[in-house]
């Protein structure tokens, strides 16, 4: 903790970076590693197309690596803190690469090596993208929903006693059970299976936005709502200038509560019964033992949900810049 | 200087405060707690009255009674004549945390009352002029958590003025502050009561807070609360806290407490 703190500091008071960028020279040189081994090493099994292709790509990432490292100067600063990553990158696809086209020490129609992956993305991405859009179709609405309704229940049970005393039974019953539970109900109860589907993903995200904005508004201190009102504020004031700004982080933190589970109860809707989307791709690669597509949707999926996450925080950090400290995703 | 000198500037702004036969209790625990017995008080325009008491003896209650954010048990609150039915912009509470909201900028922490009325849009200007008057119109972008304790006391200084009040509600403002940011911010207090005149009503721990900024000082007994005397501050402003006769009231004033015999 003190030493990165103070190479922070030192960083912060060198006037210039160095001209030279070490770790970025290191990268390249490892990315050029991954080439060689991926073109001049026989594949072991079988040959795997674009095997040269993935190659050069790994030389053109070297060659730009090198280019960068030597501008030094030029290079912003988020891409220097990445370095030891890029060389980890290299070093993970190489390792891989090894392991599967090269040695084939893991089992062929399990594992697929990085070039199975970029096959199914160039002759795939049609089916990709649009199991990718419907998903992000299906995920938005649901989220939306069950947010909406979450923020509003949360501030009708911290605020109203009336309103709690018939909310605070249904969420407490309803709330905690797993959505996916419900699943089968839902696709006989409701007129399509992605109705079903949104609406348990809204429970899912319900859930927790409900509990935490609750608890954020009930949390408010007492004396901000007396200095209000001895100035003259309306219920409603009290309300919308208050309660919700002061239940802020609280809901944020639901917020992404709710998105988690939302992503699990998307994916599982998708293998059970909406037949699209990437939880749907997942379970029809699987089918046809068609590994390399199911790596690529569950790549694409961490990369979007990861996405999503991020999205959501920086939307958090915009919303609460006065707060100060607040953790960093 | 005539013995008899009062605030100087008795006018009309400032609000008539009469309370008759006040009594509070509290429900703790099923038992009754009674925190306020059969007070009477009233507070002249543009006077400033400090009420002087133990810790606990009820006087936040009295206050919170007079800014209408507690319901009325028993007896006669009456502001200008009419019984205090709620809260009212004329009556404005300083609080002894400055209570700013931290999610808005200084600025918007003191257009508050203006926002709460739907007045801020013709009336933006106040706000400036209510941040100037405490001295912290640089400051109005910055945040709640980038101010010093005095800093954040003189915004909520400038969140009531901005009202314009007719009785200024001071719930021991200076009571969390360091004790040179205090003797600086009781002249201010001085200085904008001075300017203003609005009533006052100031509840303090500090004996000579309450003679330096008061023409009249209740002394307050142990709960429930009961009036044990009346001092009369018979000095203009400023005040210097070595008057011989600031120095004898301060005397009365802590054997009243029961201190005199420490001091």
């Amino acid at each position: 903790m003190s030493t990165s703190s103070l190479e922070w500091s030192a960083a912060r008071e060198r006037p210039a970076p160095a001209r030279l960028w070490r770790t970025g020279l290191l990268a390249g040189a490892a990315w050029g590693g991954l080439g060689l081994l991926t073109a001049r090493l026989p594949n072991a099994i079988r040959d795997w197309p674009l095997t040269a292709e993935l190659a050069s790509l790994s030389f053109v990432v070297a060659a730009l690596l090198a280019g960068l490292a030597l501008a030094g100067r030029w290079v912003p600063a988020r891409l220097r803190a990445a370095g030891p990553w890029l060389v980890a990158l290299a070093l993970l696809l190489g390792a891989w690469q090894l392991f599967t086209a090269k040695l084939g020490w893991l089992p062929v129609p399990f594992f697929a090596p990085p070039q199975a992956l970029l096959e199914v993305y160039l002759e795939d991405w049609a089916r990709l993208g649009e199991s990718l859009l419907h998903s992000l179709a299906l995920l938005g609405s649901g989220v939306a929903f069950g947010a909406g309704c979450g923020f509003l229940a949360g501030v009708s049970i911290g605020w109203s006693r009336r309103i709690g005393y018939w909310l605070h039974p249904v969420l407490r019953l309803l709330g905690p059970v797993p959505s996916t539970a419900l699943l089968p109900l839902c696709f006989f109860l409701f007129p399509s299976s992605w109705s079903a589907s949104v609406f348990l993903i809204a429970l899912a995200t319900w859930f927790p936005v409900t509990v935490l904005t609750w608890s954020g508004v009930a949390s408010v201190e007492r004396g901000y709502y007396d200095v209000a009102r001895t100035l003259g504020a309306s219920p409603w004031f009290l309300i919308r200038r208050v309660a919700i700004p002061a239940a802020l982080p609280h809901v944020f933190v639901g917020l992404f509560m709710g998105l988690g589970a939302s992503f699990s109860v998307l994916v599982v809707a998708e293998m059970m019964g909406v037949k699209a989307g990437l939880g749907w791709y997942l379970q029809w690669a699987q089918g046809w033992a068609a590994y390399a597509n199911m790596y690529a949707a569950l790549l694409l999926m961490a990369l979007v949900c990861s996405g999503l996450i991020s999205a959501l925080f920086l939307i958090r950090d915009r919303a609460l810049s006065w707060q100060q400290g607040a953790m960093k995703w | 200087m005539v013995a008899t000198a009062r605030s100087p500037i008795p006018t009309e702004r400032g609000l008539r405060l009469d309370i008759r036969g006040l009594a509070h209790a509290f429900e703790l625990k099923g038992e009754r707690l009674p925190v306020l017995q059969r007070l009477d008080l009233s507070v002249a325009p543009g006077e400033m009255v400090a009420l002087l008491g133990p810790s606990g003896c009820g006087k936040s209650t009295l206050l919170r009674l007079v800014a209408g954010l507690e319901p009325l048990q028993h007896g006669e609150l009456l502001a200008d004549g009419a019984p205090i039915a709620g809260p009212d912009p004329s009556r404005v509470v300083v609080f002894q945390d400055p209570t700013l909201y931290p999610w808005r900028t200084v600025w918007d922490n003191v257009a508050l009352g203006l926002q709460a009325r739907g007045l801020l849009r013709q009336q933006r200007g106040r706000v400036d002029e209510a941040l100037a008057k405490v001295g912290l119109g640089e400051f109005a972008q910055a945040y709640p958590r980038q101010l010093s304790g005095g800093m954040a006391q003189r915004v909520a200084l400038a969140r009531a003025l901005v009202n314009d009040p007719r009785l200024l509600i001071l719930d021991e403002p200076l009571g969390k502050l360091d004790s040179l940011t205090r003797i600086a911010m009781q002249g201010e207090l001085i200085r904008l009561w001075q300017q203003q005149g609005y009533s006052g009503l100031l509840v303090t721990h500090d004996v000579e807070e309450a003679l330096l900024l008061a023409d009249r000082v209740l002394v307050f007994s142990d709960r429930p609360a009961r009036v044990l005397a009346e001092l009369q501050v018979a000095r203009d402003y400023p005040r210097h806290r070595d008057d011989p006769h600031l120095v004898e009231l301060r005397r009365q004033a802590l054997e009243l407490l029961g201190l005199g015999k420490d001091w």
